[in-house]
């Protein structure tokens, strides 16, 4: 049942992160679905307006499922603005998910919105965590608190536009990439944010030298019925919503050259 | 005062020096400590020297009337800042500040070039390193002008 009807969930908080994007909180109503792993999707659906894949965010462990959601369609603005106690219909989880087992240190790379996906994976006990992430602009960068708060992960954060209250770094996250301490033979790389910027730091790490297989991307396309039956997710050989999101860089890298969705 | 080898050493930027030839850089090569505001050269200034930053943030900047001294890009950890001294008119396309506490490897280009001139295999390392510092700066930059992180909607 938990495939295709949705599960009613109640919003319990509503944080705002940036001027488009909102954090829920949701608590089951009645039943509650399985556990996500870091990395997989649920499909949200708005009662009458539609359904979107959103990624968990966090994995508080009391039965609350918790999705950062960018306000960039009918669907998804309608879930954006849903208040305190909005019923919102949950199918899931769908998907693969970060793959952490033999991971030693961690490098967490993310742009914009890609770093909701990220976010469980900061708390995993590696021996050494680093997270860059990237934004548009000091405004634009979601979390800001509680990576503030990290006392177990390097963090750098660069936006594209600096402004005159802003003293982390501006430029690209190709830029960090290239130049901090890696050991290409412990390291493995978790990577999600748009999908050039995804190769572009791909191709950066592997001329540090770090092997494809230690890289892992998040891709997603139309998702829609979340077991791969439908098709609409469809990227070569792939059905993303089955097969993905999260890809080993060694399948995504010819992927992440389609030119058409 | 003298850079510590191991500095140099730990830098990726230089992995592709032998340990001769990092030590070479070291000896026309000084370490500086910085103050947040610290200016490091101003835009037009004479460009004869250039820094690897080894720990804080430098940013770059230009002004732009009436909006002011407006952040182009930062420098961080194990990066290199000012290539302007490479070619003439040897003047700083734009102005520096350090906006952390950052200390830095501060080479006198002047000495350095001497040293290429005299010594062609370093001077082509050195070649290649200041282009793949020059491409990925490059790249970067144009990645920032797809806007990536815009919102679609």
């Amino acid at each position: 049942m938990t495939t295709w009807v949705p599960t009613p969930y109640e919003v319990v908080t509503r944080t705002v992160e940036t001027h488009d994007s909102v954090t829920l909180t949701l608590r089951p109503v009645a039943e509650s679905l399985p556990a996500f792993r870091p990395g997989q999707f649920a499909m949200l659906y708005a009662h009458g307006v539609g359904e979107v894949p959103i990624s968990i965010s966090a994995i508080p462990g009391d039965g609350t499922l918790v999705h950062t959601i960018r306000a960039v369609g009918a669907v998804s603005r309608t879930l954006h603005d849903a208040g305190p106690g909005t019923v919102i219909g949950v199918r899931g989880p769908f998907g693969t998910a970060w793959r952490l087992d033999d991971a030693e240190d961690l490098l967490v790379v993310a742009g914009g919105i890609g770093l909701a996906p990220l976010r469980p994976v900061l708390g995993h006990p590696a021996k050494r965590t680093v997270l860059i992430a990237g934004a548009r602009s000091r405004q634009d960068l979601l979390y800001q608190d509680e990576i503030a708060q990290l006392s177990d992960v390097d963090v750098v954060l660069t936006v594209d536009h600096g402004d005159h209250d802003w003293h982390g770094r501006v430029g690209f996250v190709t830029e960090p990439l290239a130049s901090i301490p890696l050991d290409p033979d412990r390291t493995t790389a978790l990577l999600c944010g748009p999908e050039p910027m995804m190769r572009f730091c791909a191709r950066t790490l592997l001329g540090r030298g770090l092997p494809a297989e230690r890289i892992q991307v998040s891709l997603e396309r139309n998702m829609q019925c979340g077991v791969g039956l439908c098709g609409h997710c469809q990227l070569g050989p792939l059905l993303l919503c089955r097969d993905g999101p999260v890809t080993g860089y060694p399948m995504a890298e010819p992927l992440l050259l389609a030119k058409e969705l | 005062m003298t850079i510590p080898m191991t500095d140099l050493d730990a830098l990726p930027l230089l992995t592709r020096l032998s340990h001769t030839q990092r030590a070479a850089i070291a000896g026309v090569s000084r370490i500086e400590t910085y103050e947040p505001g610290t200016r490091l050269f101003e835009e037009g200034g004479l460009a004869d020297q250039c820094w690897v930053v080894l720990s804080g943030c430098v940013m770059i900047d230009t002004v732009v009337p009436p909006r002011g001294r407006i952040t182009l890009q930062s420098i961080g950890p194990g990066e290199l800042l000012g290539w302007s001294w490479l070619v003439p008119p040897y003047r700083w396309h734009f102005g520096a500040t350090v906006v952390s506490p950052t200390r830095a490897a501060v080479v006198d280009t002047g000495a350095l070039r001497v040293l290429a001139d005299e010594d062609p295999a370093l001077g082509y390392q050195l070649s290649l390193i200041l282009i793949d510092a020059l491409l990925n700066r490059l790249q970067a930059t144009r990645i920032r002008l797809l806007d990536l992180y815009r919102n679609p909607s």
